[in-house]
């Protein structure tokens, strides 16, 4: 099976998935976000790499976090930035997706942004796409979703430097996350060597542990020696139903405090993709605590995008 | 009309005949010999002459649903498939769950004068799961038997009404085993790819629950139950002990679920959203065994025409379904030779045993039975393309695939109704 992403030449036409990507192209966009991190440091934040270029953000479910930082790394490539929230547009006249795509492609696309609550529709936006177009996954229903997966990987790197003695622990609802799927495969590839995941059976989808992680119930048993340890948001709608009793029962379990925080290596790193639950899956005193790499992970999300699209626009 | 088929490879799986033999034909009925010359002569050097085949699952998309297909493409279909006799599942829409409806069916398909077409009625109103139908008057209106096709009964209640009342007068009963609640909101095989993809889960339980269930039922009444479109190992193995226990009970897998497993997904080929989904290779390994040693009885094409449209989708959205009436013989072979089956024994699992399914005295060829008949080159290589599928569904998996079996001839009572 070709690998949709990749190019005759085996570079990123599209980025779809973490999953399926050679090593060495994980490690090229994690060094091209490296050079843009500066460039957001600087006094005139702009590159001119995607002069004249389009990107069209297509959210298809909302979004205001990655929205906004695909626009913004965008603009800082020197790219014309179009938002179009479709999920009160053209889906409600009953336009088909394919049918959406063509139009805009017919406007002149160069870059599709896609976020779909759907998982797969990228793929299939990108078996549809003329040849000079690129499709970025900015989410796709459970599936996954690789700019949060490699800025996670970027903050990861950015802190311990190496991957290749790393306990990392992702806890929470792996059931429904994107950013848990896509982590893990940016983790296995770059050789962290322990990948686990925290949560109870309802919340851990069949078989991850094909996925190459451990599985673990008890959270602080987890924690125990984790380098870095990822929080993943719990939606308020899983709670009160058959997956989960309640918020406050979720928080007893799996909530991060600061004394489970503790049974993890005195240098761990916290992360969490956003938005926070505050007092369910983390407690304020972590989220804003020493170990806390939250807001970074925002900043260097900007840096990892820009590496993305000036990677895919230049192939 | 009489005719003869001459110098064939003539397979009866019924008997075990396979010989190189003439195929005598008169008045619609295979026959001894023929007094005279035959009215038309086919030759059949080279191929081989096999009771015409039969479909325990087409969905011919009429009445409702004509912009997936219509009774004259897909009876083109079927017989260009050397596709003789096939059953026609009720969800259409509406559904067939009142007589009149049935009666239509039933003459618009004789009127084309190709394939049988034996409907098979709702088993509830609506398929809604809640009330029976009038299964007497729909069997007088030519209904071989009763079924929710894949629309669930959610009420166990009404479960063993229905096949207590079936049971009462002999109506077969053909069911689809799957817990509704287990299955809820899931488009894939709960398993590792699923997993990968993201797509919701339907475990394998949803299926061998609800088939405990079923089986516990025909325990106590007694009801005759075909079971549809097995998917899992666990499934074979609760029919095999139910047959040894000498349950009333058959059962059938799809083309697709011998042949391919969750892995084919691939990357979200909405080709491969079926129902049941494809399971695991374990689950495929299983069916494919269990149709070989006789635990499973029948192989069925489950043709499912589905408009480009709805399978342009994301996966989860895409309607389920593929075509197939036209791959039902190639896939047979291509089965029947990866478990080194003799030509008869492959043959068998779409005529001779879908036959004591409907219950038809078709599926043979012997002296007084119907005379409707396959002659089909077994080495002559089909290609899956659009271009090349008479059915209005052109969605399949197998679409490129290069496959051995090309229908050159069939014969729906004595009349020759495609030559290819």
């Amino acid at each position: 099976m070709n690998n949709p992403q990749l190019n005759a030449k085996g570079e990123l036409q599209h980025l779809l998935s973490i999953e399926g990507l050679p090593r060495e192209i994980l490690i090229q966009i994690l060094d091209t976000a490296e050079s843009f991190a500066d460039v957001t440091e600087r006094e005139v934040k702009k590159v001119p790499l995607l002069r004249g270029k389009s990107v069209f953000n297509l959210f298809f479910e909302p979004s205001t976090r990655t929205r906004t930082t695909f626009e913004i790394a965008a603009k800082r490539l020197s790219a014309d930035v179009i938002n179009l929230n479709i999920a009160i547009s053209s889906q409600t006249k009953g336009e088909s997706l394919l049918d959406t795509v063509a139009n805009l492609s017919a406007m002149q696309a160069d870059i599709f942004v896609v976020r779909h609550n759907s998982s797969g529709a990228p793929f299939l936006i990108a078996r549809h796409v003329k040849p000079h177009e690129h499709v970025i996954n900015a989410g796709d229903g459970r599936h996954a979703h690789p700019t949060q997966g490699l800025l996670d990987l970027f903050t990861i790197r950015h802190y311990k430097k190496d991957f290749s003695a790393l306990t990392v622990a992702i806890v929470g609802d792996i059931l429904h996350s994107r950013v848990a799927r896509s982590l893990i495969h940016g983790l296995t590839t770059l050789g962290a060597p322990e990948v686990r995941v925290i949560g109870p059976q309802t919340l851990l989808p069949n078989g991850v542990e094909a996925l190459g992680v451990r599985v673990f119930h008890d959270m602080r048993e987890g924690l125990r020696g984790a380098d870095v340890i990822v929080m993943l948001r719990l939606q308020n709608e899983r709670m009160g139903g058959a997956l989960l009793p309640s918020a406050q029962e979720f928080n007893k379990h799996y909530g991060l405090s600061a004394d489970k925080l503790a049974l993890a290596k005195p240098d761990a790193i916290v992360m969490h993709p956003g938005p926070m639950n505050r007092g369910v899956e983390i407690d304020s005193s972590v989220a804003d605590g020493p170990h806390s790499v939250i807001l970074p992970q925002v900043t260097f999300g900007i840096a990892v995008r820009m590496a993305v699209m000036s990677i895919v626009a230049g192939n | 009309m009489s005719l003869l088929i001459k110098n064939g490879r003539v397979i009866d799986p019924a008997s075990g005949r396979d010989a190189v033999g003439d195929v005598f034909v008169a008045d619609g009925k295979i026959v001894e010999g023929l007094k005279g010359k035959a009215e038309k002569t086919i030759d059949a050097k080279g191929l081989v002459v096999a009771p015409g085949f039969i479909d325990l699952s087409v969905r011919l998309r009429e009445p409702g649903q004509e912009h997936k297909a219509t009774l004259e493409s897909e009876m083109d279909a079927a017989v260009a498939g050397g596709v003789t006799s096939l059953a026609c599942p009720p969800d259409t829409d509406p559904p067939l769950d009142e007589p009149g409806l049935v009666d239509m069916l039933r003459r618009r398909a004789k009127a084309l004068s190709r394939a049988r077409v034996y409907p098979v009625g709702a088993l509830t109103e609506k398929l809604a799961g809640t009330a029976l139908t009038e299964m007497g008057q729909l069997t007088d209106a030519g209904c071989v038997a009763f079924s929710q096709a894949n629309a669930p009964i959610a009420d166990t209640q009404v479960l063993w009404r229905a096949l207590q009342y079936a049971a009462t007068f002999g109506f077969p009963v053909w069911l689809r085993a799957e817990d509704v609640w287990l299955a809820k909101g899931g488009v894939a095989h709960d398993g590792e790819v699923a997993t990968r993809l993201g797509l919701p889960g339907i475990p394998a339980f949803a299926e061998t629950i609800a088939l405990g269930t079923i089986l516990e039922l025909v325990r106590s009444t007694g009801a005759r139950v075909h079971l549809c479109r097995l998917s899992t190992a666990g499934a074979v193995e609760l029919v095999r002990r139910a047959k040894a226990e000498r349950l009333p009970v058959t059962c059938d897998v799809s083309i697709h679920h011998v042949h391919l497993c969750d892995v084919d997904l691939g990357y979200f080929d909405s080709h491969c959203r079926l129902e049941p989904p494809l399971r695991s290779q374990r689950d495929r390994d299983a069916l494919a065994r269990g149709l070989a040693d006789g635990a499973v009885d029948c192989l069925c094409s489950d043709h499912t025409p589905v408009d480009e449209d709805r399978k342009h989708l994301p996966f989860a959205e895409a309607e389920p379904g593929a075509t197939g009436l036209e791959l039902l013989l190639p896939l047979a072979l291509k089965w029947g030779a990866a478990h080194k089956l003799a030509l008869p024994a492959t043959l068998a699992r779409i005529t001779s045993e879908p036959a004591k399914v409907l219950g038809v005295a078709s599926g043979r060829i012997a002296p007084g039975a119907p005379a409707d008949l396959a002659i089909f080159d077994p080495q002559a290589v089909v290609r899956v393309a659009p271009e090349t599928l008479k059915s209005q569904g052109k969605n399949t998996p197998f679409l490129g695939y290069e496959l051995a079996g090309r229908v050159r001839c069939t014969v729906v009572a004595g009349n020759v109704v495609y030559e290819g």
